[in-house]
């Protein structure tokens, strides 16, 4: 491990100098009350340049990242973060700009993030998008609320939100914190949704219906067409989760699918870093009829062909996020759709496809795959096998990373036992997949024969395995 | 294979029931725990809070999931087992003993006597 910078403090080894003062000095108690000034000593560690800088580099070596190495984590599209993307976003012109200064001097700004809510409509199928969500949760905290907005115009009392259970955990937890019940459905072997499960479900107090698609066993929801008609025909809702859009591009619309609203991880299928703490960005898009319950501000275009901020929308659910949204987030998405356009759009998500697929059919061989041997761009693979010598997902994860992989989701969606979710995105070469599939059958085996390996991985990894029980039973906090 | 008492009563989600003086004591079953692995945090109930068969009585929280615990029978929250809050490895290293969740008093005894028997349960859990 790295020592921290206190422990490679050496007394007199500074490095800095501190130019002379050119304001004439002054007796620090002028300044500072003597009350408030420090008594004890700052501890600041004395190092010289070459010894910080090599201290920083050596942590930046420890990174794992999308640029380092292969990142099959499903569900949550850690795709290749093209590098124009952030000189796009750095530009001095967009960089440097204030969220206070007039709205006349960031005319192109406003422009780019006006077109990028264009380009998602299109993609989309959508008629109006927000780019204000600050992350996809939050996307979809914005989008129950205007959910909610909707039916108080109209007098309609729905307080229900029909969740599946293969759907990520934010779907009802997003929907419970805007006030809503849940009403969970039980998914199918498949992951599927039962249409007669659904029929039977639709009441009148029910607002929504909340569905990944594909999803979260990378399988399409077949009946779609026939599960919106009859929400609609309820006069319910459908929300689309676009956490698994990176499959779907130019491929079909959630908007022709029948969705009325929906949320974008800009960060997951539009090439935006995230992990780490984002920062994310969740644009929500609607169909004409809950366009008014948009947040504020909206971003138009006026006949003078200049763009303005609106904030004059009687029937807004109202503000969501400080200022614009996470303007350089959006910015690097907008840089990305630019950049692909609509047919290599197309061919991403036909990429990330074929490449899932390509893994699915050779790993099947050795895990069971209990939603088939067909997926989209990610797929749920079983290590239920492995349990019979004592090996749980959980090692199977951590013996990854001693061979330099970032380990693929475990233990979700909750519907498969022991899961791995793996989703290699459209990014990697076949070369890396087969790299990745010898090492996880050469696992695979070790399991079996010795897996003593699997239980202490890992090994290679600058700290061991961390007991993650205890730090959960007895969390030692400092703010 | 996991162990299953055969003086105690079973839900097919994997709560296990025990009639003591006309209350309802309810855990959750040996097989249970090892298949949330291992537990770190219980969000008992309020005691007399009404709780209906079937329905989400309370959480458990384990380092792989949070898993909604579902009530054997109707009735009302008579007591909970503060103990596990303090200590929730005790579901797992006990889960019929100290590691138990919290007891209630029936609304509808005959409920009780519909819940899978320990053979039951132990073929409900081979199925599986």
């Amino acid at each position: 491990m790295e020592k921290l910078l206190n422990e490679l403090s050496h007394q007199g080894q500074t490095g800095y100098s501190v130019p002379e003062t050119d304001v004439p000095e002054k007796d620090l108690t002028e300044l500072i009350p003597e009350k408030y000034q420090r008594k004890s000593e700052l501890n600041l560690p004395e190092l010289s340049e070459p010894v910080l800088r090599r201290h920083f580099t050596r942590l930046s070596q420890l990174n794992y990242a999308q640029s380092t190495n292969f990142y099959p984590l499903g569900s949550c599209t850690m795709k290749y973060n093209p590098p124009i993307n952030e000189k796009i976003s750095s530009l001095p012109g967009l960089k440097n700009l204030h969220p206070y200064q007039p709205q006349g001097t960031v005319q192109g700004l406003l422009e780019i993030m006006h077109t990028l809510e264009k380009n998602l409509c299109e993609i989309c199928g959508m008629d109006s998008f927000t780019l204000q969500p600050a992350a996809g949760a939050h996307g979809e905290f914005t989008g129950l609320l205007i959910i909610r907005a909707y039916f108080n115009s109209r007098n309609e009392k729905r307080h229900k939100i029909i969740v599946p259970d293969s759907a990520h955990g934010t779907n009802p937890a997003s929907a419970a914190l805007a006030g809503f019940e849940i009403l969970p459905v039980k998914s199918e072997q498949n992951g599927i949704l039962s249409l007669q499960k659904i029929k039977e479900l639709l009441t009148q107090d029910v607002a929504a219906l909340m569905l990944t698609v594909p999803n979260t066993l990378g399988v399409f929801e077949k009946d779609i067409l026939e599960i919106a008609d009859a929400a609609h025909k309820n006069g319910t809702l459908l929300y689309y989760d676009g956490a698994n859009l990176n499959a779907l591009m130019g491929i079909t619309r959630p908007g022709d699918l029948g969705f009325d609203l929906m949320h974008i991880n800009l960060h997951k299928t539009f090439s935006t870093p995230h992990g780490g703490g984002g920062p994310g960005s969740g644009p929500i898009g609607v169909k004409k009829p809950l366009e008014p319950f948009l947040p504020v501000p909206g971003i138009e275009k006026n006949n003078k062909n200049e763009f303005r901020f609106n904030y004059e929308k009687p029937q807004t659910i109202g503000k969501v996020r400080s200022f614009y949204g996470n303007v350089p987030v959006i910015l690097k998405a907008a840089a990305y759709v630019e950049s692909l356009g609509r047919e290599g759009l197309k061919k991403t998500s036909e990429q990330a496809v074929i490449n899932a697929n390509y893994l699915l059919s050779i790993l099947k061989e050795k895990l069971p795959a209990p939603a088939g041997n067909r997926c989209f761009h990610e797929f749920v693979l079983s290590g239920k096998p492995l349990v019979e010598n004592n090996v749980r997902t959980l090692d199977v994860a951590k013996r990854l990373l001693d061979y330099g992989f970032y380990a693929p989701t475990i233990y979700f969606p909750l519907i498969v036992e022991e899961a791995l979710m793996i989703e290699p995105t459209e990014t990697e070469t076949k070369a890396a997949l087969d790299d990745f599939v010898k090492i996880l059958f050469k696992i695979i085996e070790e399991a079996q024969n010795d897996p003593g390996l699997l239980k202490n991985a890992p090994q290679n990894t600058p700290v061991s395995r961390l007991n993650e029980v205890e730090a959960a039973r007895k969390p030692i906090l400092h703010w | 294979m996991s162990n299953i008492p055969k003086d105690l009563r079973y839900t097919k989600t994997h709560e296990w029931a025990k009639k003591e003086n006309g209350k309802i004591r309810v855990g959750i079953t040996d097989h249970a725990q090892h298949e949330i692995t291992d537990v770190v945090h219980v969000e008992l109930p309020q005691v007399g809070k009404s709780v209906e068969k079937g329905a989400s009585a309370c959480v458990i929280e384990s380092v792989k999931s949070a898993f909604d615990i579902y009530s054997p029978v109707s009735g009302k929250i008579a007591q909970v087992n503060d103990t596990v809050t303090n200590s929730p490895e005790l579901v797992n290293s006990s889960p019929y003993e100290q590691g138990y969740l919290f007891v209630i008093e029936p609304s509808k005894p005959e409920e009780f006597e519909q819940l899978l028997s320990g053979e039951d349960y132990e073929q409900t859990v081979k199925n599986q």
